[in-house]
């Protein structure tokens, strides 16, 4: 087997047997993305601090050291972590030339496990989008074409580069981020693994921000395994993130194959629609009979409030960004445009520095956040987010898990996106509730479309029960036996 | 919920960002699309119910309040656009 095919697992199990140098997986690897740079799902590579990272590791291990969670593995990390020295871009003109003074909690976890950075990923300006066609460094590709049919496709977003990587054998795993669904849509779309975890697991320190509240890193990678491994090294209370959970961190692998027999899941009636594609649908029931035939049992629940996520969050996610990204100013970092006053500098800069998606989302942020309109708009949409979360907990009060469809479809051509915002806003209906609630969500792999495109299911848990949760993925993942590949990948 | 060139352009300069003539028309229909869409929520009964103020139940910790990191100006200013002994620089504003 190539070494850029293995799961993290494997290369972890042969690195340890010594059949296998960091090395040898290392230069695969940087051998990969030179020759997938099509692909675009790198910003930046870094190849020099990657064989420097693997030697490293390589000489750990020679010493009888070396035991992290992630040794001498090669990841790719979303450019929405800040790593020392190394650009951070968000995907945005704004930030050019940022070079970070100091690195995100999450990446330091996992350097301090063994891991082995490859580069960082591309993604939409800021994380806000679902196609990665916002991005100022141009879309990441999806590896996966539709039978017959040879237009580029989008990997999904905002994490879209990540998935790319993924799914394109161009690291064994990758960090994404996930406010309204940017690790679990891009990880449907690409026919990979992508998890979310409670709000509150892993540290958003470093992390450029997008939408606070909401925002949670999580692992993407080929197999809900690695998922869990991945989630190991990133998670853990950090004294510097005040809403960073103070809570032991399980071993997530330990429980993976305990089977679902005897678990109750529930199906919630809210996700059906008469508009859902009948192929969704007969996924989705596909799925409720591989965990029925592994001894769960399977409820219908209702989830009310679910069709005022949406609207919800596209209140609460733009109110947040006006704040946060109120500091690209043109005085502290990236790029400034000069003028002769200092408010005409802060608007030139800004009006040159962000997309035309990251604007809409400011200026509507700021509009629900003006004199006069706050409780009719951000105090009503938290509000509703209360409803929304009161309806999972009543659920998760009879259920162990929740499974529904991941997307309401699978990936489309790069050249033929959604033409209207709110149109492309509902590519996340089925995952924006769970970001809103706080909840874990997983994304896994479970068949092909009719065109032959990857689709995904999405299981849903109780806060900080990730165990749970990866534990049903991997029934569903054993069920499915999904093995297709993206052709010449 | 209608929305017109002067709303787009009021809010634009509360969010320091400059927009053209041409690109306030096209805001003003965006953004009003977008809320109108969002005007569902008021079929939602929310009498009674607190808004969300904590997304996961866990009390906010406190820390002791004593210098941790930073003293770090030179670091922070390599990314500066402009700076100048060890400080930012902005253009003057005052006379």
């Amino acid at each position: 087997m190539t070494p850029t095919d293995l799961t993290i697992a494997q290369a972890r199990d042969l690195l340890a047997k010594g059949e296998l140098s960091s090395m040898e997986l290392v230069e695969a690897h940087i051998d990969a993305i030179e020759q997938n740079r099509e692909l675009n799902a790198y910003i930046t590579e870094t190849p020099e601090k990657a064989l420097a990272m693997a030697q490293d590791s390589d000489a750990r291990r020679a010493k009888g050291e070396g035991n992290g969670l992630l040794e001498g593995i090669p990841v790719a990390i979303k450019d929405l972590f800040c790593t020392r020295d190394t650009l951070t871009t968000a995907g945005s003109h704004i930030l050019d030339g940022f070079h970070p003074v100091y690195e995100s909690t999450v990446t330091a976890n996992m350097w301090r496990q063994g891991a082995v950075m490859l580069g960082k990923t591309n993604l939409d300006e800021f994380a806000m989008g679902s196609s990665n066609l916002t991005s100022y460094h141009g879309p990441a590709i999806n590896p996966w074409k539709a039978r017959g049919d040879d237009r580029r496709r989008v990997p999904g977003g905002s994490s879209g580069g990540s998935a790319a990587a993924v799914a394109g054998r161009l690291a064994l795993g990758a960090t994404g981020t996930d406010t309204g669904g940017s690790i679990r849509q891009p990880a449907a779309f690409t026919g990979t693994v992508g998890l979310k975890p409670t709000y509150g697991r892993c540290s958003r320190w470093g992390i450029v921000a997008f939408a606070s509240s909401l925002d949670q890193a999580g692992p993407m990678t080929r197999s809900v395994r690695d998922a869990a491994v991945m989630l190991g090294a990133m998670a853990g209370h950090d004294p510097k993130d005040s809403t960073s959970a103070d809570i032991a961190v399980p071993d997530f692998e330990a429980a993976l194959d305990s089977g679902v027999k005897g678990m109750t899941i529930g199906i919630p009636k809210e996700y059906r629609s008469d508009a859902m594609a009948p192929e969704i649908e007969t996924l989705w029931q596909q799925g409720i009979k591989w965990l029925e035939e592994q001894g769960a049992t399977t409820v219908e629940i209702s989830l009310p409030h679910t069709r005022y996520a949406l609207p919800a969050y596209y209140i609460v996610a733009p109110a947040e960004a006006s704040s946060n990204l109120s500091r690209y100013d043109g005085v502290k970092y990236g790029l400034r445009v000069e003028a002769d006053d200092l408010l005409s500098m802060y608007e030139k800069t800004r009006a040159a520095g962000f997309g035309d998606e990251v604007k809409r989302r400011i200026l509507i942020g700021t509009y629900v956040l003006s004199a006069g309109y706050y409780d009719a708009y951000y105090l009503k949409a938290q509000k509703v987010r209360t409803r929304i979360a009161e309806d999972f907990r009543h659920a998760f009060s009879h259920v162990d898990a929740i499974l529904t469809p991941a997307t309401p479809s699978a990936a489309f051509p790069v050249d033929e996106p959604p033409s209207d915002p709110v149109e492309m806003y509902l590519l996340d209906t089925f995952t924006v509730p769970v970001n809103l609630a706080g909840l874990p969500g997983l994304c896994v792999p479970a068949g092909l479309s009719g065109e032959g495109l990857p689709l995904g299911l999405q299981v849903i848990g109780k806060a900080f029960d990730e165990a749970t949760v990866l534990r049903v993925g991997r029934a569903i993942e054993q069920a499915a036996g999904f093995d297709a590949r993206p052709e010449g990948y | 919920m209608s929305f017109d060139k002067t709303t787009i352009a009021r809010i634009s300069r509360l969010a320091r960002i400059a927009t053209t003539d041409a690109e306030q028309e096209r805001l003003a229909d965006e953004l009003g699309g977008i809320l109108a869409w969002v005007a569902q929520l008021d079929e939602v009964d929310v009498e009674g119910v607190a808004p969300m103020t904590s997304v996961v139940e866990m009390n906010l910790k406190a820390r002791e309040d004593v210098v941790s990191e930073g003293a770090n100006a030179e670091g922070i200013l390599k990314n500066a656009p402009k700076s100048a002994h060890g400080f930012f620089v902005v253009p003057k504003v005052v006379e």
